[in-house]
């Protein structure tokens, strides 16, 4: 029991920043732009994030520094596909190029420092409990944080008008400019939010789950969240449950391999890839599920007629 | 404007000469590295080992290096450093052998030295560490610190130098107590902090209390002081890291044989050898012993000062994992051997990957 | 006040011609700018970065540099003419010098002429069949071809890397993970052995980029990816299958990314290793882009790319400046690029307070993707 408390606990922190570097993205592909910058918004925000930290000593304002970094950087995305209507696959791309560029040279003399780390809730009585009290009442604030975002944007999507009309923008652009919906606003504040998510995930890399700064620490986290967003087939909680899936995939072959089972490493490393190519494919052949699911308009350029 | 221009076109003109009549009474040695130089691990061993160069030969010597090589796509780079003048070049990734023995074969008049590989070439030199020497003494601290009698053990890829280093490790664990256990986790990665603290994560969640690593990050110390228990540094100090939870660490000292190197280069005495130095030649060094009781810390530093003096951790009786004999008693394990180790010795319950 | 676009009524030829320019003259003073701000003579180094160009040896290097990513963009520049977004070429490349390379890495005395265009061939029928299953998944079961083809190039990846350090492992280099070094019948030859080491690669990719821009301008072929492309339901009246131009442009930019695999992989690296590619696949989108989907502006856009890449490393090596100037510089590059484009379709204009007068014509919408 202790063990699987402990495997559950490990999980969340590996799941927490695909977690939210795909609900954002999540949002973004919602309103139709894709953006596959996300590595490059990690990394920026995991940099920042560090700095702020450890100058100010205050692993909070590092995760503030971390949103509105990655905000701000997503910004440069969004102006160049939504004001100049570039390609939205190359320009993702060159942004995911400059993020790894510019995060070595911001943090080239932060390396090898301790940073702050923020430190997991403790609530007397309550995480003392056995088995549910670490689980429930004990992890690190994000995680909270993340499950709430996952809530958040469930029930904007869904439940609010201005989610409707952001899923009305994401599935025809066109129908949408014509009743007059600002397209390029929505879609604006749509990538600024998948980019301040990016940029909170990349703290939460540098300032909980390792305190630290390292080039291309992401490894690779902005294509799984991509991945996921996919694979979760643009839900909320789908995401949320695809996140974990993925973590306890990732932690439970690392307690095969100490438990002496030999592990398929590659075949785990490329399980991700393949799930999402199924469920892509589940849901696209089926037109209806297709239309419930899947933003028509992704990757399509919009420019308003006047 | 156009004064402005005039006056910056002149001013680069006289850097470019300056510096070309400084590139030609200085030695110049080059180096490249797979990752970055600030990438806080094995790379920045090695450009420590520059600066230290640098600082030894001052005025002497000029040094330059290109960082984020890919291993597929360095033949040019080598190209490159032998043709602007580079006397050596140090190329500090195992995957650079092949190209880099292919521009050694074509510039016969610049000296090439190779980390870690086995081809050499008349200009061609490899150098390696024994840092085996050094996780024998870390295995030996994890016997007698370790509550559980069970150490956690953190990899990359299965390749003759971490097999190396997993058996030494046991051998020194098993001289203090011969029913000791490893638990070992392949990462494969040689740098990724979100995972090595994953595995870390699992390791002690598993019982173990002592964590060591063939991976560049400090991220499982800093689990390990998390969780109020221990481990050891790789590549280099991480003490800060884990003030409390690092034992020692093995930090990769390049620097000295790099002036060396250098020197002999310069005077004319190099020659292209295979060496594979250790704690004796301080090529490796132990971080300081902390944390630790007086009496494992003497311990520590008498293994230390047997191996200097000439002890080979792999030296018999040693079984190999199955039970049948490796090494006889007092037979010291050939070079050859350890350089393509791809077995487990007794005490380790279990397969090495694969793949 | 804020930015917008009219769209043109026909490309502008004005700044189809220009952008390129503009955005090297834009990147080069930004460059300049950071230079600056690095504390480094912004006129040397600008010069630093652009000294590959002075050497013969080093526009060798240049031309196994811009192969694989010509290559590659010309495949692409077909798919994306077409309006259909293969971005998985990282992985058709992969793929590509894999299958090449199963005859030399399972048969290694085979010693024959033979041998290297059977590899060559091999390689592009592995890239094409990797690029057919996002085809094939977008024909039958209507899925986006920018996400399974993306995924597909992680699966790659660790096919590749499986195979290195499993089954193909030399059984002579120490557990290493890579390939036996191939026999000199399975490397590309040298183009000019005595000034450099580049390979017919190269000229693969020329001839690759010439045939394409026949193809793309004089067949009738190159017409229906072009009507295709820009109106599905066009290409429907006029009798074009949809289905069957998703395989075509698939597979052609499959083939030749595959060609590139395979052509690095004998002529370059001589062997297999967990990473074959810097990311060429994911540079040849940039290029294509850059090339402005056109074979012969792909190929001098490969050439420009790939001296990014040198001059960042001479800046490394004569100044000292960090590599991650030379990434920096590219995404600049890329940007700009992109910006500028915006004009070759678009007029740009500032919408003041002052109210504006009636638009003087209505826009289509954009259907292009360019």
């Amino acid at each position: 029991m202790e063990i699987l408390v402990a495997i559950l606990l490990t999980v969340a922190t590996a799941a927490t920043p695909l977690l939210i570097a795909a609900i954002g993205e999540l949002v973004v592909e919602r309103s139709g732009v894709l953006n596959l910058g996300v590595e490059g918004m990690i990394i920026m925000g995991a940099v920042s994030g560090f700095i702020a930290g450890y100058v100010t000593g205050s692993p909070w304002l590092g995760l503030l520094a971390a949103i509105v970094v990655g905000a701000l950087f997503s910004l440069l995305f969004g102006f160049m596909v939504l004001t100049l209507a570039t390609n939205q696959v190359a320009t993702g791309l060159s942004l995911t190029l400059l993020g790894l560029g510019l995060s070595g040279m911001i943090g080239a003399k932060f390396v090898g420092v301790p940073g702050p780390k923020l430190s997991n809730l403790y609530i007397p009585g309550l995480t003392d409990l056995p088995v549910v009290g670490r689980l429930v009442f004990g992890q690190d604030p994000v995680v909270y944080l993340s499950i709430a975002l996952t809530f958040g944007v469930g029930w904007f999507l869904f439940r609010t008008r201005t989610g409707l009309t952001l899923r009305a923008i994401g599935d025809s652009h066109g129908s949408a400019h014509a009743l007059g919906i600002s397209v390029v606003g929505y879609r604006y504040l749509a990538v600024m939010f998948g980019g301040a998510c990016s940029g909170l995930a990349g703290g939460y890399l540098s300032l909980v789950y390792t305190p630290q700064w390292t080039e291309n620490m992401s490894a690779g986290r902005g294509w799984i969240a991509l991945a996921l967003v996919v694979f979760a087939s643009w839900r909320p909680w789908r995401v949320l449950g695809g996140a974990y899936i993925f973590g306890a995939v990732w932690i439970g072959q690392l307690h095969a391999q100490a438990f002496g089972i030999p592990v398929p490493g590659q075949v785990l490393a490329a399980a991700p890839y393949a799930a999402t190519i199924l469920v892509l494919v589940l849901i696209s052949r089926n037109k209806r599920l297709t239309m419930m699911n899947t933003p028509a308009s992704l990757g399509q350029p919009f420019v308003p007629d006047r | 404007m156009k004064k402005l221009l005039f006056a910056l076109s002149a001013a680069s003109a006289m850097v470019l000469v300056a510096a070309s009549a400084q590139a030609q009474d200085k030695f110049k040695a080059c180096f490249v590295y797979v990752g970055s130089h600030t990438d806080g691990g094995y790379s920045e061993g090695h450009d420590h080992g520059r600066q230290f160069l640098e600082k030894e030969l001052g005025d002497k010597v000029q040094t330059s290096f290109v960082e984020n090589v890919a291993e597929a796509d360095s033949e040019r780079t080598f190209e490159r450093l032998a043709r602007e003048g580079c006397n050596i070049v140090f190329g500090t990734s195992f995957g650079f052998m092949d190209p880099e023995l292919k521009v050694a074969k074509r510039f016969p008049k610049v000296l090439f030295e190779h980390a870690t590989g086995f081809k050499t070439a008349d200009n061609m030199a490899t150098y390696n560490a024994r840092f085996y020497e050094g996780r024998y003494i870390q295995g030996q601290i994890a016997a007698k610190m370790s509550k559980a009698g069970l150490a956690g053990y953190i990899v990359s890829f299965p390749i003759p130098e971490v097999i190396m280093g997993i058996n030494s490790f046991i051998l020194g664990a098993q001289s203090i107590n011969p029913d000791f256990k490893v638990k070992i986790v392949w990462v494969r990665s040689w740098f990724d902090p979100g995972k090595e603290a994953d595995a870390a994560k699992a390791l002690f969640d598993q019982g173990a209390d002592i964590v060591a690593q063939h991976t560049d990050s400090p991220a499982p110390l800093q689990i390990a002081q998390e969780r109020g228990l221990h481990g050891f540094g790789q590549a280099s100090d991480m003490i800060s890291f884990a003030p409390k939870a690092q034992y020692t660490a093995i930090v990769d000292n390049w620097g000295p044989y790099y002036v060396e190197r250098v020197k002999a280069a310069m005077d004319g005495t190099w020659k292209s050898q295979q060496s594979w130095e250790g704690l004796k030649e301080k090529i490796l060094v132990m971080a300081p012993y902390t944390n630790l009781p007086d009496d494992v810390k003497k311990m520590a530093e008498e293994t230390e000062a047997k191996i200097v003096g000439g002890w080979n951790p792999f030296t018999g009786p040693v079984s190999k994992q199955d039970g049948s004999p490796w090494l006889k008693d007092g037979e010291v394990s050939d070079d050859g051997t350890l350089l393509g180790m791809n077995f487990y010795v007794k005490g380790i319950d279990d397969a090495i990957p694969n793949n | 006040m804020r930015l917008e676009l009219v769209k043109r009524p026909q490309r502008s030829m004005l700044f189809s011609a220009l952008s390129p320019f503009i955005a090297f003259v834009l990147t080069a003073a930004a460059g300049a700018i950071m230079f600056a701000l690095l504390g480094y003579n912004p006129v040397k180094a600008l010069g630093t970065y652009i000294s590959p160009l002075t050497e013969v040896w080093q526009l060798h290097e240049l031309a196994i540099k811009a192969a694989p990513l010509i290559l590659i963009a010309v495949g692409l520049s077909v798919c994306y003419r077409a309006n259909i977004w293969n971005i998985g070429a990282e992985g058709q490349f992969i793929i590509g010098g894999v299958v090449g390379s199963i005859v030399p890495v399972l048969y290694p005395t085979y010693e024959s002429w033979l041998l290297l265009p059977l590899m060559m061939v091999m390689g592009m029928i592995g890239g094409a069949a990797y690029a057919s299953i996002p085809a094939l998944l977008k024909v039958r079961f209507n899925t986006n071809e920018i996400l399974t083809s993306l995924m597909l190039v992680y699966i790659a990846e660790n096919v590749l890397d499986w195979l290195v350090r499993g089954p193909w492992r030399d059984p002579n280099g120490y557990n290493f993970p890579q390939t036996a070094q191939f026999n000199d019948y399975a490397i590309l030859p040298a183009i000019a052995s005595s000034s450099g080491r580049a390979h017919i690669g190269f000229i693969f990719a020329l001839v690759a980029a010439v045939l394409m821009w026949f193809l793309m301008k004089r067949m009738l072929k190159g017409f229906e990816v072009r009507v295709m492309g820009a109106s599905p339901r066009a290409g429907r009246f006029a009798g074009f299958s949809h289905g069957k131009m998703v395989f075509f442009a698939f597979m052609v930019s499959g083939a030749l990314t595959g060609l590139a695999g395979i052509s690095e992989v004998s002529g370059t690296i001589n062997q297999l290793q967990p990473v074959i590619s810097p990311g060429y696949g994911f540079t040849a989108i940039i290029v294509a882009f850059l090339g402005r989907l056109n074979p012969l502006g792909i190929v001098a856009a490969g050439l420009v790319l790939a001296l990014t890449y040198l001059g960042g490393e001479a800046v490394q090596t004569a100044l000292g400046l960090s590599d991650k100037v030379a990434r920096v510089f590219q995404g600049m590059l890329l940007f700009f690029v992109l910006g500028c484009d915006t004009l070759i379709h678009y007029r740009i204009r500032l919408i003041g307070a002052k109210a504006e007068p009636a638009a003087a014509q209505p826009a289509a919408r954009l259907e292009e993707a360019h």
